[in-house]
């Protein structure tokens, strides 16, 4: 088995690693990176719980290979709270009760980070759109759409706020 | 801080779990050398292995070993199961396999990728037989046999007759039948099972850590099948488990396996099963099928019931089972008044993946078949189904009531619950609604199911498989039992530790609020410990997170051990300050006398003394600060004539749910779905609405999508995610939760269990709602789940009219 040599920025630090060819990117990241909150759910990208950005877009980290992100850059969970200080998706995870096993909560914090980047006003179809590539098995999914709309809510006061 | 029981407190776990920061299985490191194990599984449903060849395997590079059942087997005990049956459950196929899936060898190998890689290279030869997947053809004469020395497929068959049922049949104005098929299906948490296994030869002993949720009575089968003393057997739960919902018990037989590979490939193993091997070879719930006969009176009083079921366990029985037979035991005849019953209970072994706990546990069973002929009386009397209900009802006034079958429901206001669901969710009205809208041509349906919830097993009720004088063979069983300890360090910190090993519950936060209360400490400055070691951690053969018992079992045990602490802290204080015990209480962080503020002295002082100065102490009094307490609630072992209160509290669950269906498509579209709750005192009201909600959609799920689909020569067909659907966001219906509270006389802090109930009522409630769409179609739903293919086929195949367009 051929091993290559790649680099990739990981939450901002710089990782060279030597991998297999066929070493899947969610493997790499735990294993050899040691960052485990990227979790293993299903390995075939139905249910969501690996999900990364990749040049900040969320992606199934189950279904790409580690040689596929040399040069790139990625963010994982690890990454979204900066000096210990929870983002407003992940406080309001907390208090919306948006998780329970929390297993499948990196995934959908990282689909959703992404998401209202590029979407900062859904409606409550498309965060449940958005939401149902990724299962969740604890909360009934309830507690997740409040933690967002509360955060796209508090986005909007912000963005209004500042046009006053 | 002095009232946080019954709060709703955020949750202490949650930082972690959203910072990627959380301890799972797969998360806490290996010892060195730990190889990865890879299983070979059966394509066939049954055959005879015939020879296995790995000499191909054993070649590649990184391989450290091949394992088949004729290498365990002389190491192993078959499985012990709570039946007369001799079924011989092995961990892996020893001659025969009996299902798609079952283990037939494992490779051990430097990594995963190796290790299956070699999988491929491993030729096994097999003779197959004839497959049997269906539970009544598994009965009849001339089936194909499982297990030959067993003779028949059935592994456990008892009758039981509560009351006069043949009176009750004659005194009936009309009998209201029907047969019901409830199918498998599954739990499928997001983190798979998991397990790292070490055997040390010098001990000839095992540490194991996996994602095993209890209950600990499986420690000793265990222990059993390796042939070691159970204090050989180690066994380490993580802090965080990615989800159960009662699967997780289901990895015994893995824990077994991984821990003999070891053994015998002379290293420590580590196993993280994949999604596939997750569908077909973990566990499920039973398939079911029911005969129910309902003795009913003209006003719709029922007056007996008799029921034949037939539960389809899989190719082995396997432990804790047949307890999805019993475990709704004392609750068989629900929420209702009927004091005659007679069921006749079979456990049927079939070529199909074996089964075990899954949230609801044997609730959506019995209820699907209950709940649905309500309706039909209702139907068939020509009378509203809220009426049927009503007039069968246990009323306030007959609590602590006892069931036919042994049940003692500890309390409740059903009627009231009932009124407050019709209330919500405007049930006239909705009636008015779907006369107007049949006039239109559109199918409205609203459907109707009240359940009891038990929780807490009593560790009995599985005895009850066993006959009055098989029983008396064994030591009484009985009783439900749970521990928590609670330490204060010299810096007047605590720690608690409980054995509820966690799946998602929040216990954590719990347990924190709890001894919050009662030591007047801020809950965030509690530490809790959720991890359970069978070395060192209290615990009891009915620990673990199954049956909702956190809420009745855990919470009492945290109570409990917290009393005794607070006692300590208040005899040494009193000591302290020269005062009487019963003049001081306590109060953020210091403990103070009621009388004479000025005179106090803070647990961390108290705490000091109990490590730093035990000569300061009470004359006789024990240093530090370190107690346990062992929780039992009162349950008494089968009686001769098989009574059983099966669980310790009871709980209710009233349902209504509206449905549209296009008539074109068969299409479901549920309008609304309403709950109302009575778990006695809650003890965080954030964490039950996300349990109920959680429960409620893997009730839907069974409802509508979820199903381990077998064909008929025992093939499995849905062995992904892309084939076995679990709802998603956009299948989620509005839910409106409504609670009462009537406390459990039974628990210290008045709680029941609580977070399976809509996962028993959704199914059959679902049901009902599309079926009173459908009325108009005469057709009967008897089976589930409700695809929009099965509610098209019936539309187009009815002789009625249906709706006039």
């Amino acid at each position: 088995m051929s091993v290559h040599k790649i680099e990739v920025t990981i939450n901002g630090k710089k990782y060279q690693e030597q991998v297999e060819s066929r070493m899947l990117l969610s493997d790499f990241l735990r294993e050899t990176c040691g960052l485990t909150g990227t979790h293993v759910g299903c390995e075939h990208g139905v249910c969501g719980a690996c999900t990364i950005h990749l040049n900040g877009s969320a992606v199934r980290s189950c279904l790409i290979f580690a040689v596929q992100v040399d040069g790139q850059e990625i963010t994982t969970v690890e990454g979204l709270a900066k000096d210990g200080e929870l983002t407003p998706l992940q406080r309001n995870f907390i208090e919306c009760h948006g998780l329970q096993c929390g297993f499948c909560t990196p995934g959908i914090l990282m689909s959703t980070t992404d998401y209202l980047q590029k979407n900062p006003q859904p409606t409550l179809q498309e965060i449940k759109e958005m939401l149902s590539g990724h299962l969740c098995r604890c909360t009934g999914y309830e507690g997740i759409i409040k933690a967002i709309q509360k955060t796209v809510d508090e986005n909007n006061h912000h963005y209004e706020a500042e046009r006053r | 801080m002095s009232k946080v029981i019954g709060k709703r407190v955020t949750r202490v776990e949650d930082k972690r779990l959203l910072t990627g920061q959380g301890k799972y299985i797969d998360d806490i490191g290996t010892p060195p050398n730990t190889a990865h194990a890879a299983i070979l599984r059966s394509p066939y449903p049954h055959a005879k292995i015939i020879s296995i060849d790995y000499s191909e395997a054993l070649k590649i590079p990184g391989v450290k070993g091949v394992v088949t059942g004729k290498d365990v087997q002389p190491l192993l005990n078959p499985f012990s199961v709570g039946v007369s049956a001799p079924v011989k459950y092995y961990p892996i196929a020893i001659d025969k396999v009996r299902y798609v899936g079952e283990p037939v060898a494992v490779v051990v190998a430097k990594n995963r990728y190796i290790a299956e890689d070699a999988l491929e290279k491993i030729k096994v030869k097999y003779e197959t037989l004839e497959p049997i997947v269906d539970i009544e053809r598994a009965l009849e004469e001339g089936a194909p046999i499982l297990h030959e020395n067993v003779g028949s497929n059935i592994a456990n068959h008892r009758t039981f007759h509560y009351g006069d049922v043949d009176k009750a049949f004659q005194q009936a104005d009309r009998i209201v039948k029907h047969r019901f098929h409830f199918p498998k299906y599954s739990a499928t948490p997001v983190e798979t099972y998991g397990i790292i296994a070490q055997y040390e030869e010098s001990t000839d002993s095992y540490t194991i850590h996996a994602n095993f949720h209890g209950p600990f009575v499986l420690h000793s089968i265990m222990a059993g099948a390796l042939k070691v003393p159970s204090n050989r057997l180690r066994i380490i739960i993580p802090k965080d488990i990615g989800g159960s919902y009662g699967i997780k018990a289901g990895i015994f037989p893995y824990i077994v396996l991984c821990s003999v590979v070891s053994r015998l490939v002379g290293c420590p193993v580590k196993w993280i099963e994949d999604r596939q091997e997750h569908l077909a070879a973990s566990s499920s719930c039973t398939d079911r099928v029911t005969y129910i006969e309902a003795a009913v009176r003209n006003d719709g009083k029922v007056l007996g019931l008799k029921m034949k079921i037939m539960d389809n366990v899989g190719a082995y029985i396997r432990a804790p089972e047949p307890a999805c037979l019993y475990r709704n035991h004392a609750n068989t005849t629900g929420a209702y008044d009927i004091p005659n019953l007679m069921l006749d209970a079979y456990a049927v072994m079939t070529n199909k993946l074996p089964t075990g706990l899954i949230r609801g546990y044997g609730g959506q069973e019995t209820y699907f078949p209950l709940e649905r002929i309500m309706q039909m009386i209702a139907d068939e009397l020509e009378m509203d189904p809220a009426d049927v209900i009503r007039r069968n009802l246990i009323k306030k006034e007959q609590f602590p009531y006892k069931t036919a079958s042994g049940g003692v429901y500890d309390s409740g206001d059903y009627e009231k619950a009932f009124d407050l669901l019709l209330k919500t969710g405007k049930y006239e009205e909705f009636r008015k609604k779907q006369i107007e809208a049949r006039k239109k041509g559109k199918l409205l349906g609203v459907g109707l199911a009240v359940i009891v919830e038990p929780s807490g097993s009593n560790m009995g009720y599985i005895t009850i498989a066993l006959t009055p004088e098989e029983r008396k063979a064994g030591l009484p069983k009985s009783g439900c039992t749970e521990a928590a300890t609670i330490s204060i360090d010299p810096m007047g910190n605590v720690n608690v530790r409980i054995s509820t090993t966690p799946t998602g519950q929040g216990h954590e936060t719990v347990a924190s609020q709890i001894v919050s209360e009662i030591l007047g400490i801020p809950h965030d400055k509690i530490n809790v410990v959720a991890e359970l070691d069978t070395a060192t951690s209290a615990w009891s053969i009915a620990s673990g997170s199954y049956s909702s018992r956190f809420a009745s079992m855990g919470s009492s045990a945290v109570y409990y051990a917290a009393q005794k602490v607070k006692r300590k802290l208040i005899k040494i204080a009193a000591h302290l300050l020269q005062i009487d015990e019963d003049s001081l209480t306590i109060e953020n962080g210091q403990i103070i006398s009621k009388t004479d503020p000025s005179k106090s002295i803070s647990i961390k002082r108290v705490a000091g003394s109990a490590h730093w100065n035990p000569l300061s102490l009470p004359e006789g009094m024990e240093p530090g600060i370190y107690e346990t307490a062992y929780y039992t609630a009162q349950a008494e072992p089968p009686d001769d004539n098989d009574l059983i209160n099966s669980s310790i509290t009871y709980g209710f669950v009233a349902d209504l749910v509206t449905v549209e269906i296009d008539p074109e498509t068969g299409e479901i579209h549920i309008l609304d779905y309403y709950t109302v709750h009575d778990a006695g005192k809650l003890l965080n009201p954030l964490i039950v609405d996300g349990q109920i909600l959680g429960g409620l959609v893997h009730g839907l799920g069974g409802a509508m999508y979820e199903e381990l689909v077998y064909d008929d020569k025992g093939q499995l067909l849905t062995g992904s995610f892309m084939d076995y659907l679990c709802p998603t966001a956009t299948e989620i219906p509005r839910v409106t939760i409504k609670h009462i509270e009537t406390p459990s006389p039974l628990t210290p802090l008045g709680a029941k269990g609580l977070g399976e109930g809509n996962t028993m009522s959704a199914p059959v409630v679902i049901a009902n709602a599309v079926n009173d769409a459908l009325k108009p179609y005469g057709v009967i739903i008897d089976s589930l789940p409700i695809t929009p293919n099965k509610v098209w086929s019936m539309i187009n195949q009815s002789t009625k009219q249906g709706v006039s367009s």
